[in-house]
Order: structure tokens, then sequence, then C-alpha cells
């Protein structure tokens, strides 16, 4: 609840970005992207069932650019998410959490994530077609 | 700094908070987290070696036990962790209490039906009883 026109805090123009703050969002944002992804892996398991037609509907989708676009986000978001997590468990035990480990955990992580999606997608182009 | 012993021994003991149930949901939270860890791993190798089957070929792949038991694990763990994680965020930004609650109760709904739809057409497929 806003009552006055206040300045922001922080200042978006000039704030200057950290590592762990821009990591923690992007937990949430693929998070949240997951989220809706899981709408896509229950369609898709639904049209296996379901037969012919549908199933033929999610590969011609999941097929066209756009699709392929959507699994190659979802690829990366997993990825992050799923090293980030990591990152998250080893902070709940207690460790990790001075300054230096956070910075050398988190490019672990963006580091590892953006392997993970090179090598899923190198490999499943490898292993495509029926 | 240590801890200042302001609970009744009884209280320790039980280990609860004044909600009583208060770290429920973040427990459930990372214990979904790290069921989810070799889960999605397995998903995610077991759909690359899976590309570009027929219907014929997906129905087995899925349907096979081992596939089917680990979808349906899968399934329970992403609805639940997702859920909870939806629940986090709302809580964190939305401020009117009528609006967070319809939404909350949503997510939940959504959440709970997509597992349940995925749950049977594994299961369909599984017994083979899908058309």
């Amino acid at each position: 609840m806003r009552s006055a026109a206040r300045p922001l805090s922080p200042h978006l123009q000039i704030y200057r970005w950290q590592l762990t703050s821009v990591l923690s969002i992007l937990h949430r944002a693929t998070g949240l992207a997951l989220g809706a992804g899981t709408v896509l892996l229950v369609w898709w398991l639904v049209a296996g069932a379901a037969g012919p037609g549908p199933y033929g509907g999610v590969t011609d989708f999941l097929g066209s650019w756009i699709g392929l676009a959507l699994l190659c986000g979802w690829t990366l978001s997993l990825a992050y998410h799923l090293c980030n997590g990591i990152r998250h468990l080893v902070w709940d035990t207690g460790h990790a959490l001075d300054l230096r480990s956070t910075y050398i955990g988190g490019w672990i992580v963006v580091a590892a994530a953006a392997a993970l999606t090179v090598v899923v997608w190198v490999v499943g182009f490898a292993n495509w077609g029926p | 700094m240590p801890a200042p012993l302001m609970r009744s021994p009884l209280g320790r003991a039980i280990g609860l908070g004044s909600a009583k149930e208060g770290v429920g949901q973040w427990w459930i939270q990372r214990l979904t987290a790290i069921a989810l860890v070799p889960l999605a791993i397995w998903f995610v190798i077991s759909v690359i070696a899976h590309l570009g089957v027929d219907l014929a070929g997906f129905r087995r792949w899925v349907g096979a036990p081992g596939t089917a038991i680990a979808f349906i694990l899968l399934l329970i763990a992403v609805f639940y962790h997702t859920a909870l994680g939806f629940q986090v965020v709302i809580e964190d930004y939305v401020h009117a209490e009528l609006v967070k609650l319809g939404m909350i109760a949503a997510v939940r709904l959504i959440s709970f039906g997509l597992a349940v739809a995925g749950i049977f057409a594994v299961l369909r497929m599984a017994f083979g009883t899908a058309a």
C-alpha cells in the first residue's frame, strides 16, 4: 500500500545489481516458468493416452519453432532451477552461507546450468529421429 | 549468538513454534525438492532417449512399470513443489487478502487437477486401456 509518491527503494535506474540477488530472482522466475510448463507435461501424457489425433497435435506443436523455443527455455529453466535448488539445499544445512561461498556457488550454478542445457540439446539433436 | 532459552522443556522437546505447523510446508518443499533431483534428471535423460517415437512406442515407454512409477512419483512431487512454490511467491507479492486467498486456492486446485489428470493418463497407458 503506497500512501504517497515516494521514491522507490532500491532506485532501479542507478541500482547496481549483484550476482546473488539476480540469481535469487532467477530461481523464482524459472520456478514460475517450469510451473507453467507442467501444463504441457500433462497435455503430452493425456494426449498419449487419448489417441493418435491428440498425440499428433502435441508432437506437431513441440516440433514447431514455437514448441522448440519453449522447450529450449524450459531446458534452461530446469537446468538452472535444479542446480540452484541444490545450492539452496546446501544452504539449508547451514553451510556455504558466507559472502565468498555464495558468489563461488553462484558462478558454479550459472556455468553448470549453461553446460547442462548445451549437453541436453546436443545429445537431443544427435538422438533425433524415429 | 546463543539462542535465549525462553521455551519450556516440553516446548523444546516437541519442537513446534506457537503456530504449531509453521514449518510443515517449508519441510515438504525441501522433501519434494530432494525427490525431484533424481526424478528430473531421469525425466530429461529418458525423454531424450525416446525422442521421435510414434504413439505405440510412446505408450510402451510410459506404460512400462518402471517408467509409469517414475512418472507418477514425478507428477506428485512436481505438483506439490509447484503449488508450494507458487504460494510463497503469491504470499510475497499479493497483499490484498481476498485476492491472495483466491490465487492460492486456484493454484492448489489447478495443481491437484493437473496431477490427477497426468496420473490417470499414465495409468491408462500402463494398464493398456488407452484407445
